[in-house]
């Protein structure tokens, strides 16, 4: 109980901070609308939150203007009338138009849009683009990373496995470290929620998206800049399975709880009139128990990248022996906090996952019980 | 919620899926699975180990239990044959007695007995000693009674007399 208290203390913290932080940041940068290093700043911020054609680490700028970038380009892959496959080196980092057989191509606000030869954005009333944007299948920064995290856990936990066998059941190495989280997501995550009979089914995904989600957010809080669970695409596709496998496992109790959600307590024809309004809330909760998994996700995350990037450019503004430091302090604290984030959002998600699992597997002997 | 749609990559999304889908698959069959079933072994190898000592101390506690009442039956055996090796030998020794007791008896009846029959028959023999002594003694005064004839005339009228009497 102390600790689910603490938990909420914390998040409400971090909710704060993040929502301060921002909003001062938005209107320091607001009030100053020429292109100076502020503006500077939030547009490397928001280009750091952007996936990326190429897999660069990092850039700097020439004396004479030219920019370098570190990193290796990644395949572009297309569907425009056909499939095609090309660099991204031909963007130029988005600087140029890249031209692949008869078609050209454009980097803008991240998204590739077709264009003519000089890579002309047509814009509507609302400045949005309007030129076509072809089917996007690029092996991305954010694919390399979660295929690279994917290829880390595969031999990480592969090699735990194997370590199981060789040693008669005890684990060696980092298993030592891995084997309490394991124990820890079986006993205190899965089978409370979900129950002994039922909860092996689950392991393997509320297992995998765990180290997933915590090793992705770790890799996010180095320098290396990735930044994959704050894209929404990934978010959603995780809730996605949360949701496929929380209905496709339901149980006849889960259906009922649903449609009938006051049993048999009631008359029929007195339930008419209510279930015209709990029907719908019910299953509108079945949607919106996975929104609320991607959209914390992808907040928190986010909102951890914007504040520790607001506050590392907060150095460079500043540029005074008090505020320097004192920004980098507190770059330096929110670091910490977004360390405890990334384990705390991992939990969380695979926390409800298991939760929604445990109402899709839920058996009820009475269904007198469903009344209130 | 426009800039969240406009966040949104179908392709991020494709690849998501379908890494992560593929991850989970392999994972489950060669890291989830041996690693659970493995640390689900242990711990029933743990569990039975525990049961199986506190079994073996079951049985050992049975055991003592065992010990403990054979030997207390043992002991009560004992007593009891003691008891009834006493309780028999205090029965023969009061049936001797009394057996000897009526063999003094019935001793003591008989001589008894033999002793008055004895007397009885010393009386008898006395008795007919004293009447053949009085038949003999009869015998001689009436021998000499008879030997003159006035004494026996006086006899007979003395006699007839008493006759006449009675």
């Amino acid at each position: 109980m102390q600790r689910k208290n603490l938990v909420k203390t914390l998040t409400l913290f971090l909710l704060v901070i993040t929502f301060s932080v921002n909003a001062q940041h938005e209107s320091k940068v607001e009030a100053h609308g020429e292109k100076d290093l502020k503006s500077t700043i939030k547009e490397y911020i928001q280009h750091h939150l952007q996936d990326s054609y190429d897999f660069s680490l990092t850039s700097y700028t020439k004396e004479n203007g030219e920019h370098v970038y570190i990193g290796a380009p990644l395949p572009v892959i297309l569907w425009d009338n056909g499939l095609q496959v090309f660099s991204s080196s031909k963007f130029h980092h988005g600087e140029t138009v890249a031209q692949v057989g008869e078609n050209n191509y454009k980097v803008y606000h991240g998204k590739i849009y077709k264009t003519d030869a000089a890579g002309t954005i047509n814009y509507d009333d609302h400045h949005h683009a309007t030129n076509a944007k072809p089917l996007d299948f690029s092996i991305t920064k954010n694919v390399v990373v979660i295929f690279l995290v994917g290829l880390l856990m595969f031999f990480l936990f592969r090699g735990l496995a194997n370590s199981y066998a060789k040693n008669n059941g005890i684990a060696t190495g980092a298993g030592r470290f891995f084997e309490p989280i394991i124990l820890y997501i079986r006993d205190d995550i899965a089978i409370p929620n979900i129950g002994e009979k039922k909860y092996k089914k689950y392991m393997p995904y509320l297992l995998t998206v765990f180290f997933f989600i915590w090793i992705i957010n770790m890799l996010g809080l180095t320098p290396i800049g990735v930044n994959v669970t704050n894209s929404i695409s990934v978010t959603v596709a995780l809730a996605l399975i949360t949701f496929l496998i929380t209905n496709f496992t339901g149980t006849k109790d889960y259906w009922l709880h649903i449609f009938d959600p006051l049993g048999s307590s009631m008359p029929w024809i007195a339930k008419i009139p209510l279930y015209i309004i709990l029907i719908p809330i019910e299953v509108l909760g079945i949607f919106i128990k996975p929104f609320s998994l991607l959209i914390r996700l992808y907040a928190n995350i986010k909102a951890g990248h914007i504040v520790l990037m607001s506050l590392i450019g907060l150095m460079f503004i500043f540029k005074s022996w008090l505020g320097s430091p004192l920004s980098f302090g507190l770059a330096f604290a929110i670091s910490l906090i977004e360390l405890l984030v990334a384990l705390l959002q991992a939990y969380i998600f695979t926390m409800l996952s298991a939760l929604y699992f445990g109402f899709a597997a839920e058996e009820h002997e009475h269904h007198e019980e469903h009344a209130h | 919620m426009e800039k969240l749609l406009g966040e949104f990559s179908i392709g991020l999304f494709f690849w998501q899926t379908v890494l992560f889908l593929a991850l989970l698959f392999l994972l489950r069959k060669y890291a989830w699975r041996p690693i659970l079933n493995a640390v689900n072994e242990r711990e029933e190898g743990i569990k039975n180990a525990l049961d199986e000592a506190e079994n073996a101390r079951k049985e050992m506690q049975n055991l003592n239990a065992d010990n403990e009442r054979i030997l207390k039956e043992a002991r009560a055996q004992r007593d009891s044959l003691l008891k009834e090796a006493r309780e028999m030998k205090e029965s023969i020794i009061a049936e001797a007695k009394g057996e000897a007791q009526a063999q003094a008896n019935k001793v003591v009846e008989q001589a008894q007995a033999t002793i008055q029959a004895e007397k009885q028959a010393a009386i008898i023999d006395i008795k007919n000693q004293i009447a053949e002594l009085s038949v003999g003694i009869a015998e001689k005064v009436v021998r000499d009674e008879l030997s003159d004839k006035k004494k026996q005339v006086k006899l007979v009228e003395e006699m007839l007399k008493e006759v006449t009497i009675s």
